[in-house]
């Protein structure tokens, strides 16, 4: 009996209690309170079925969801020197990047990618608010850098979603270098004559938004995100005053001429592939179940990837 | 009066002491005190030179930011001739803390801008405190555009909190206005030489430092985030400014280490408020130097070494 209770029992036991019952079945809409089964949830490209309340989405989720068949390749993007500072704060910074890449298996806050959207070749780049706040350090200067050359190297357009509370403190003045490094890697698309679509995710502020987020030829945002420079808080100990309800949200700033557009993230997509298409002179996306391309479409998606 | 900062407080005594010394030899013309108040002064100076020795960042904050620093209108002053200050964005207002016209330095045509602190509540509060807004930064671009069309250089003296925080500056752009002036700084092909002569704040520097070249006053510093700001983020408690001032690698000195800046002038003993003279007349030598080793190049090369500078900063860390 002793062998069976000390044991075997608690063998057993373990074996069941590891069987796998996912930790995050459902979640809870931040906004509304509705419960949102997370299946439905992640269909729905983390957007509340409910009341539309877009919730963050990480950027692999988010480029699986945009790309022809969920395909994309990764551009490789050259890693810095880490903590460049040696800072330390309460933690070091190093700690803190590892447990920020264990946390979400990404090597910074930035994701570089080439593929297709609609047939149409892109660059895409998006940021990782769920690392270390999506913070701009010499890894995401480096990511945006390396996502224009590539564009310009292929001739394509660059997509770029932003999401940061600014600049990467832990990096001091080498973080804030970054506005003017990424503002050299926009130049460059500018130059090659390439289009760079900006699109603002929930938030968009500080040093991020003083660069690179405001310097797209369109600039598009997802609904209700938080864009600005200042953060509220210190706005509000500065004027003494209250702000405006909806103050530095995506509709304010639309009213107010710094975006092009405010677009719900399940149109997202369609609305890019259109956009990019006439910018690159491209013919309309053709939609729907088709045959398989004639070949003169074909010639005319590899033209513009070759160009 | 002088302005003494909180770890000059010996040094406040004893030139205090020295003070009332000469104060009292003046109603009492019997007393005898020369000698005992050169000693306190020998004894001051002492303190002074032991003090400014090695200044720790957080002092180097408080000296960036002290009151009767030259301010850019001082260095405008007396740096530049025949100064033609030019207004408006021609679209809002015109700001009033960020100051800028053509002008001639030696001689030379030029266009010169900067932020602009103020000297006296007056004068601070019509500055706004060198905090700019965003039609501050649009002039800023008009004015470099200007600059580029007519080949002048431009010399940008930078002295900023950082940019304002406020309802307005926000609604108008205040994101769009800073990236739109560092993406000018850019472009232009024409050489941008800055100064950093008091405080460097986060992207409201950037938006006029990003240029061929940029020296730092000895004890002005230039960083992402206030030291105050950082230590009650990062340490939850406003009051830990000296570790994050240490921590942030804001001095000139530490600048020079991470190639983002390239000179560092040096201050009279004491802060650049102790000799404004000495001071404008170091930083004129520097921007004549620069802009000298600038005249020779062409207006591409000039902005592909701009952009390459920027593109390669911080490869190497702390052993730039």
């Amino acid at each position: 009996m002793n062998w069976i209770t000390n044991y075997v029992r608690p063998r057993i036991n373990s074996i069941f209690s590891r069987r796998e019952i996912p930790e995050n079945l459902w979640t809870k809409c931040d906004e509304c309170g509705t419960m949102l089964f997370h299946r439905e949830l992640s269909d729905n490209l983390n957007v509340c079925t409910n009341c539309s309340h877009h919730m963050a989405i990480t950027p692999r989720a988010r480029f699986h969801a945009l790309f022809d068949a969920g395909v994309f390749t990764e551009v490789q993007v050259p890693e810095p020197i880490p903590d460049p500072l040696h800072f330390r704060d309460q933690k070091r910074y190093p700690d803190r990047v590892k447990a920020a890449q264990k946390a979400t298996g990404e090597k910074d806050a930035m994701l570089v990618a080439e593929g297709e959207i609609g047939r149409t070749p892109i660059v895409a780049a998006a940021q990782d608010f769920s690392f270390m706040g999506g913070s701009m350090g010499m890894y995401v200067g480096n990511a945006i850098i390396a996502a224009a050359e590539r564009a310009v190297e292929r001739g394509r357009p660059l997509i770029l979603f932003s999401a940061a509370g600014g600049a990467r403190m832990q990096e001091g003045i080498l973080s804030l270098m970054q506005m003017p490094r990424t503002t050299v890697a926009v130049q460059m698309l500018k130059e090659a004559g390439l289009p760079y679509i900006v699109v603002l995710t929930h938030p968009t502020t500080g040093g991020v938004t003083a660069s690179y987020a405001m310097l797209g030829d369109v600039h598009i945002a997802e609904p209700n995100a938080l864009i600005g420079f200042a953060g509220a808080r210190v706005i509000e100990q500065t004027i003494r005053e209250k702000l405006p309800d909806g103050f530095q949200r995506a509709e304010y700033l639309l009213e107010h001429g710094m975006l092009d557009r405010v677009t719900n993230r399940n149109d997202l997509r369609e609305e890019l592939v259109t956009i990019t298409r006439m910018l690159m002179g491209l013919p309309p996306a053709v939609s729907g179940d088709l045959p398989a391309p004639d070949p003169d479409q074909t010639d005319q998606a590899e033209a513009a990837d070759s160009k | 009066m002088t302005h003494y900062l909180d770890f000059e407080r010996p040094l406040a005594e004893i030139e205090g002491k020295a003070e009332e010394l000469r104060a009292m030899a003046r109603t009492n013309e019997e007393m005898d005190i020369e000698q005992e108040a050169a000693a306190l002064d020998r004894k001051a100076s002492d303190i002074l030179k032991d003090l400014y020795k090695a200044l720790t960042p957080w002092r180097k904050c408080q000296v960036a930011r002290h009151p009767d620093r030259p301010h850019c209108k001082d260095y405008i002053e007396a740096l530049f001739t025949e100064y033609t200050p030019l207004a408006g964005d021609r679209s809002f207002g015109d700001d009033h803390a960020v100051m800028g016209g053509l002008a001639r330095f030696n001689d030379r045509p030029v266009v010169v801008i900067g932020h602009e602190k103020g000297n006296d509540t007056q004068s601070r509060i019509a500055r706004n405190f060198g905090m700019a807004r965003p039609e501050g930064y649009r002039k800023a671009i008009r004015l470099m555009d200007m600059a580029d069309r007519f080949g002048l250089p431009v010399v940008s003296l930078v002295d900023t909190p950082g940019a304002y925080p406020g309802k307005g500056a926000e609604e108008r752009g205040q994101s769009e206005a800073i990236a739109r002036s560092t993406e000018k700084c850019l472009q232009i092909s024409v050489p941008l030489v800055s100064v950093i002569i008091g405080e460097g704040g986060s992207g409201g520097a950037v938006a006029f430092a990003t240029g061929d070249r940029l020296a730092m006053l000895e004890h002005s510093v230039y960083s992402v985030i206030s030291p105050e700001g950082c230590a009650s983020i990062l340490w939850k408690d406003a009051e830990k400014m000296r570790e994050a001032a240490e921590a942030l690698r804001l001095t000139a000195q530490d600048l020079i280490k991470l190639g983002v800046a390239d000179r560092v002038i040096p201050e009279p003993l004491g802060g650049a408020h102790r000799d404004s003279d000495a001071a404008i007349t170091s930083v004129g030598s520097m921007i004549e130097t620069l802009l000298t080793e600038l005249s020779g190049l062409s207006g591409e090369d000039l902005v592909a070494q701009r952009r390459r500078k920027f593109l390669t900063m911080g490869a190497r860390g702390l052993a730039a």
